[in-house]
């Protein structure tokens, strides 16, 4: 590729927040006709440097270049109409509304003040046509999956400039991919690849490194917010990256892959007996034995979540009983559970589990407080050792217990929640997909806990959406397809990706 | 990793041509349309039971409009308010003190109508935009701020005076009875007015770009903003339509009953948000259509026209019956989303 003048160039940018230094010192740039990835551990930064280059922080040093004139953008709506179009991890686009409107809200066609439907839904249908879509603009945009939403913000996001064709000279995928299942990836993907050939500038984030290396022809990779280096993908290899992002060699994980399951597993803790919901997810028997981890592997909506929901009590089962440590348990409301010994990682963090306004501190000692009751509050000496323990034993970044989790990374975030049930104590510990969205570095740290808590003797119920991750760490799969556990595999050498994806498919195990 | 998403469903979830029973149930007309269908229902239950007594007229369907013509307006400023995901608590005060403000200013400072109804109009206006301001700019909810404005309002009008002020100004009686004949029965002026706002209204929200906001907004303000959308602005526009339609509604009240008190149209705003979600619009805001106000009011009209026909009934049955369809159409809507998102 000849390499043009780039389009976008970042020169020594610099961001700080009180008392961090987000990014110190970072050049970036960007060409015109390339998919870019920018890649980094949670909290290296990138989510800051795209918030600086979209406007939504003003940066405190350093300069920005867009086609060659220096620029300071300090909206989103300047971005905007500087060329700068970003399309976020969740999807921003009101779903009340018509593809057609979506894509054009704002700028409508108008005449005379009055909105020209007629034209507004032939151009948004040129629009979708020329790109390769199969969309039906009229329909209201809650009628699509996710995939196509999100289709749809990036077609919105290309059409900023407004009049013909798009007036986007650099579009930012901010992990686009985390809630798409394959096919709508590869839909992603060649839409990617088509406004490439058009000359936009595409700047991917994501954590799925094969992603990375199937669609990007360069990288930039942050650690703990300053520039490591500018590579093309075909010139660095995963293993090469992942070490680049780490700062250190492979050997935490290689770890992890070698290690022995714990196999002696010991008495029963939990047994599920025909427990159920309708429109949940149908009867389902399960044995959780003490120190045992049970993985569960299926589908995106297979009722993997369903089905840990019924075991914390989230949702009431209309079937079925559970008993834990030989004792019925009514299941009729969290509390019932939590009394018994569970404690349940909800996979969505931000809604379901932590406070982002109130302090690392305070997230970290809410279950505690709660199981005791407001009316016996926890010593102050004994709350800040605790939560000391857990911020370094869980190595919570930064270290500081007056932090409110709002401004921590992802990665961060879980293992706040973590520490919240760890300090339980609890007898089984639920995990709803707690390595989506954190990097590679603290997905291994909680992939290590998990084996650690395990040899200690806790139950963990775990969900995760990468198979592998789920045979590396579980003594037993669950394998749910259609809102079923259709079968329990224990874990053996012999037991692939393969197998459980046969499994998947076909719903019976061989 | 690429393993857990090769789908074999994926494929269904890339057709998405849902079914025809499905695509009318998903419909967003469908609550007005079954909101029209239960007044025609009703209105040929009044047809078919008082026919002998006159309900037959021509004048006793075009009488909703003139004894409803105030609320309508009312309900569709709420209706623009709702829509965009808040809520308007003080219609009923603004319609009450615009009474008070008008009586006074033409009864006892002797000023002509001509010119108090600017006035009226633009302190409702002003209202209107102060909630909106305090709303959007201090980020506290609609309910609280529109309910401070409820006492303020009712308030002044006790400031102006404690007592009923009735008028007696000779422009303002000969509009009052003015009528333009349709043939077959009249409507009033106040009828005629209510039925442009509700026109205009219907053009403002469906073909221009601040309607599109509202509904925008009411959809997913997070979203409507990091769209670009000024929505801090359409959030106060919201609102001062609403103090504007509550105002004028106030003056065609005014118009309706030739007095001026401070109790007039105590809790009115809550007969405008029953009508308007009797009408189809969600509560949660984004979704519904001025129409379906126009139907909810009428709607609330009939129970009152029937309950009067029927001639034992007290008066509170309008408010069993209110209750009764209001209750039945939040539940119908509960349903009707849920099957949406399932």
């Amino acid at each position: 590729m000849a390499e043009p003048r780039p389009v976008l160039e970042m020169a020594g940018i610099v961001k700080e927040f009180p008392g961090v230094r987000a990014l110190s010192d970072v050049d970036f740039r960007l060409f015109p006709g390339e998919i870019h990835a920018l890649m980094g551990e949670n909290g290296a930064g990138k989510s800051t440097l795209i918030k600086v280059l979209t406007g939504v922080y003003t940066l405190d040093g350093g300069t920005i270049t867009l086609d060659g004139r220096s620029v300071r953008i300090a909206s989103p709506l300047q971005a905007q109409q500087a060329g700068i179009s970003t399309v976020y991890q969740e999807v921003n686009l009101c779903p009340n509304l018509s593809v057609a409107e979506n894509i054009f809200i704002g700028r409508e066609p108008t005449r005379l003040g009055r909105i020209q439907w007629k034209r507004l839904r032939r151009e948004a249908a040129e629009l979708v046509d020329r790109l390769g879509l199969d969309i039906d603009v009229g329909a209201p945009l809650s009628s699509y999956p996710l995939a196509v939403q999100q289709l749809v913000a990036i077609v919105r996001s290309l059409n900023t400039g407004g009049g013909e064709g798009p007036g986007t000279k650099v579009l930012i995928l901010d992990e686009p991919t985390s809630s798409l299942d394959r096919d709508e990836v590869l839909q992603l993907f060649s839409l990617m690849r088509r406004l490439k050939d058009e000359g936009v500038a595409i700047l991917f984030v994501s954590h799925f490194l094969d992603q990375i290396y199937e669609v990007c022809d360069r990288m930039t990779v942050l650690r703990n917010g300053t520039l490591v280096g500018e590579h093309m993908v075909s010139d660095l290899d995963q293993v090469g990256l992942v070490q680049l992002m780490l700062g250190k060699a492979m050997g935490q994980l290689d770890e992890l892959h070698e290690h022995q399951l714990r196999s002696d597993a010991g008495d029963t803790l939990v047994q599920a007996e025909g427990l159920g919901r309708t429109g949940g997810i149908a009867p389902f028997d399960l044995e959780i034995k003490e120190g045992e981890v049970i993985g569960l592997a299926g589908l995106l909506g297979s009722g993997r979540t369903e089905l840990a929901r019924l075991l914390f009590g989230a949702d009431q089962p209309d079937t079925g009983k559970v008993t834990i440590d030989g004792r019925p348990v009514s299941m009729s409301a969290p509390n019932d559970a939590i009394g018994a010994g569970v404690a349940f990682c909800s996979e969505n963090r931000k809604s379901e589990g932590l406070v982002p306004d109130l302090t690392v501190r305070e997230n970290i000692i809410l279950a505690l407080q709660a199981s005791r009751g407001w009316t016996r509050p926890i010593p102050v000496a004994q709350r800040d050792e605790l939560v000391a323990k857990y911020i370094k034993a869980l190595d919570i970044r930064p270290a500081n217990p007056e932090a409110r989790v709002g401004q921590l990374s992802g990665g961060n975030q879980q293992k706040v929640l973590l520490a919240r049930w760890l300090i339980t104590q609890p007898k089984l510990l639920i995990l709803d997909e707690p390595t989506r969205g954190i990097d590679i570095g603290a997905k291994a740290e909680i992939q290590k806990l998990v084996v650690s808590l395990s040899e200690e003797g806790m139950s963990v119920l775990y969900i995760a959406a990468e198979l592998e991750e789920v045979l590396r760490l579980s003594h037993t799969i669950g394998v749910l397809r259609d809102r079923r556990l259709v079968a329990q595999i224990a874990n053996g050498p012999e037991i692939t990706p393969s197998r459980i994806l046969e499994t998947i498919a076909s719903g019976e195990h061989q | 990793m690429s393993a857990t998403t090769q789908s074999p469903t994926a494929s269904d979830s890339r057709t998405p041509s849902p079914s025809r029973a499905a695509r009318l149930l998903g419909d967003r007309r469908l609550p007005v349309a079954v909101t029209a269908l239960l007044f025609l229902l009703m209105y040929g239950g009044g047809l078919a039971r008082y026919q002998y007594y006159g309900f037959a007229e021509p004048q006793v369907f075009l009488n909703l409009f003139i004894d409803n013509g105030y609320l309508l307006v009312a309900a569709v400023g709420v209706t623009f308010v709702i829509l965009s995901g808040g809520i308007d608590l003080s219609v009923g005060s603004m319609i009450g003190f615009t009474t008070m403000f008008t009586a006074w200013l033409v009864e006892r400072q002797g000023l002509p109508l001509l010119v108090v109804v600017p006035m009226a109009l633009a302190v409702g206006a002003l209202g209107g935009f102060l909630m909106g301001y305090v709303i959007h700019n201090f980020e506290i909810q609609p309910f609280i701020v529109t309910l401070a404005g409820l006492f303020l309002f009712r308030g002044l009008c006790l400031v102006i005076s404690k007592e009923s002020i009735s008028i007696s100004d000779s422009t303002v009686s000969s509009l009052a009875q003015a009528q333009a004949s349709l043939g077959a029965g009249f409507l009033s002026i106040g009828a005629i007015v209510s039925l442009v706002v509700l026109a205009v209204a219907f053009y403002v929200l469906h073909y221009t770009r601040f309607g599109r906001r509202v509904y925008a907004i009411g959809g997913n303000e997070q979203s409507a903003m990091l769209m670009g959308l000024p929505q801090g602005g359409t959030k106060i526009a919201v609102y001062t339509v609403s103090g504007f339609c509550s105002a004028l509604a106030g003056l065609l009240f005014t118009l309706y009953i030739q007095s001026g008190d401070p109790l007039h149209a105590t809790g009115m705003e809550l007969d405008a948000i029953a009508a308007v979600v009797i009408g189809g619009t969600l509560l949660t805001g984004g979704s519904g259509y001025v129409l379906g106000t126009l139907f909810g009011v009428l709607v609330l009209g009939l129970i009152k026209s029937i309950i009067q026909f029927e001639g034992t009934l007290s008066s509170w049955w309008t408010k069993i019956a209110t209750g009764v369809l209001l209750c039945t159409f939040i539940l119908v809507q509960r349903f009707m989303t849920t099957r949406k998102k399932a």
